[in-house]
């Protein structure tokens, strides 16, 4: 019996001349997950996923991929794997059966094992009507789809998407989700990276934040935001300083920390409750309040709490 | 299907799936000889007046004696900058996707030097027979099996010229990053390889220094190559005598292999240290 976890990182490190990218990142993704990678642009998150993918040297850390070292197995891992690239990385010239069969042709896979898959799988992108169209005739998303297609080809053990949904229209990229949910409830792994947060939030099972190069934090969805509290309360005002003071004083807040021009309150206890007693003991203390809002922990709360910052592109 | 074949076929659909490649391509070695072939014939012609000819020899008009030159000319040409597609699938195609792939990278540049010979032999027999039509007199009295051995040394030669320059074009096209570099490049070794080589005309006029880089230039034993599958072992033309021995064919035949063989060890070389992320 093989082991559960399919992907597994320890002691990662990766430097660009002096300039460290990536800093002893580890973890494990166990197979049929939907692991995420979310971080800002920059964060470290392309380095990695192209040294998973082998087309950076592994350069310190010990990895397995689908049960191949990673170091020692280089053409077992690229057999194993799947890629979504990040740009888009298709010959506009071939058409788009020619393109999965080129791609089945570089892993040496036999004709009649071309013809079935690529049938069945541009059955599950829906672009059987454009088989035979030129590439540069589709569109983003499609062209987006064909890659998706291209990336299950093989029948990988895991499915790695660099920034599956960057630069497609929101239509699009709900529509991309849909497959890549199908792809992952067929059983393929898939590793992504994104600096979505309502993306990894809606896909993963599984999600690591990661910032300059480490991961802050990781865990399931639901578990990163009910982690935070229960509710945020975000509210602006010309005296942060004092109003934290203040705050902090009122029962049931958690913490209160400036984040992003507002300060951002987590509250442990229902916040409907308890905002009231904010804006009243604000009030008192001669604190003007310019505006304040509530909601439940999003993932962008979840970002802003471990680094003080919103996620920007 | 093994990986070279999928490459090789690739290379070739867009060869014939773009008619403008492929149109322009036959058009290349149309446009130098009836251009500069036939320029240069009526000039070489009035000079020396070529008529006459050392006795027991077949004597050649300029424009064949310059066809063999012209088929490798236009093999030089095209192979050195036949690595642009690869310039172009580095920059923005899909080379990850083969770099990724666990496809060996020798099968990469196989492919493409399969594809590349395929071409050269396509405009090689444009040449052969536009020239017919316009008068150069290749394999004069040959029979058939004659011909078809004179045919499969061009071939030969051919097939490993063009090989080994597209290799070098290769290498070139890895390890430059832009267009523009790429095209610098090539354009400067084009111009020591084409001129100081016997393809347009014979070394003896040229200084001698340049005649010692004629001696080693692979243009010039691809061209004595074809010439002596073309034209015969002994003949004369601009008033000067040709003679080759099958010894001496033999000898630039291994060259060219030995060159052909030291550029795919590069060009494999770069691929194999290549970054494409």
């Amino acid at each position: 019996m093989e082991s559960d976890i399919i992907l597994d990182v320890s002691g990662f490190s990766y430097a660009y001349g002096e300039l460290q990218a990536v800093r002893d990142v580890s973890f494990q993704v166990r197979r049929g997950e939907f692991f995420s990678f979310l971080g800002p642009n920059g964060a470290g998150k392309t380095t990695v996923i192209n040294t998973l993918i082998t087309l950076l040297p592994l350069q310190e850390g010990v990895v397995s991929v689908a049960g191949y070292d990673l170091r020692q197995d280089r053409v077992r891992v690229r057999e194993s794997i799947g890629i979504v690239f990040q740009q888009i990385t298709l010959d506009k010239d071939m058409t788009v059966r020619e393109t999965l069969d080129f791609h089945g042709d570089l892993y040496r896979m036999d004709r009649d094992q071309k013809i079935d898959r690529i049938s069945e799988l541009l059955r599950l992108v829906e672009l059987g009507e454009k088989a035979d169209a030129l590439v540069s005739t589709l569109s983003g998303g499609m062209k987006r789809r064909l890659e998706i297609a291209r990336g299950l080809m093989t029948r990988p053990r895991i499915l790695f998407l660099d920034e599956p949904t960057i630069g497609l229209d929101p239509q699009t990229r709900q529509k991309t989700w849909e497959y890549l949910r199908a792809v992952n409830q067929e059983g393929t792994t898939i590793f992504m990276t994104t600096h979505y947060m309502d993306e990894a939030d809606i896909l993963s099972d599984s999600i690591a934040l990661i910032d300059h190069g480490t991961i802050i934090t990781r865990g399931s969805p639901e578990a990163l935001k009910s982690g935070l509290g229960k509710d945020v309360i975000h509210l602006e005002t010309g005296e942060m300083g004092r109003a934290t003071e203040v705050i902090l004083g009122i029962s049931g807040i958690l913490s209160v920390q400036p984040a992003d021009g507002k300060l951002m309150i987590i509250s442990g206890t229902d916040g409907a409750r308890i905002l009231p007693g904010i804006i009243r003991a604000a009030d008192d203390a001669g604190i003007d309040v310019r505006s304040v809002s509530l909601k439940k922990p999003s993932m962008d709360d979840v970002f802003l709490h471990y680094t003080g910052r919103e996620i920007r592109d | 299907m093994t990986g070279y074949i999928a490459v090789f076929k690739r290379d070739l659909r867009r060869y014939v799936r773009f008619k403008d490649q492929l149109f322009t391509s036959m058009l290349h070695p149309i446009l130098w000889l009836s251009l500069f072939g036939l320029g240069m014939a009526g000039n070489f012609e009035r000079i020396l007046d070529s008529g006459t000819a050392p006795a027991g020899m077949i004597p050649y008009q300029y424009l064949t004696f310059m066809c063999p030159g012209m088929i490798a000319a236009t093999i030089l040409f095209s192979n050195l900058y036949g690595g642009f597609s690869l310039l172009f699938d580095k920059n923005w195609g899909i080379l990850r996707e083969i770099m990724a792939s666990p496809m060996p990278r020798r099968d990469l540049i196989i492919g493409i030097s399969l594809s590349s010979i395929t071409k050269s032999f396509i405009q090689t027999g444009i040449i052969i027979i536009f020239g017919a039509v316009l008068g150069v007199t290749f394999f004069t009295g040959a029979y058939l099996p004659g011909l078809i051995i004179s045919l499969a040394g061009m071939a030969l030669f051919v097939a490993v010229f063009s090989a080994a320059v597209l290799c070098v074009s290769l290498y070139v096209a890895f390890r430059t990053t832009s267009p523009e570099g790429y095209q610098g490049v090539t354009t400067i070794l084009s111009m020591p390889v084409f001129f100081a080589s016997n393809s347009l005309y014979p070394t003896a006029g040229l200084p001698p220094l340049l005649q010692e880089v004629a001696l080693i230039n692979p243009l010039t034993h691809l061209t004595n190559g074809l010439r002596y599958f073309s034209l015969g072992d002994h003949f004369s033309a601009l008033g000067l005598e040709f003679s080759f021995t099958g010894t001496e064919i033999l000898i630039s035949f291994i060259y060219l292999l030995v060159f052909a063989g030291i550029s795919f060890f590069l060009a494999l070389r770069a691929v194999e240290g290549a970054v494409i992320t």
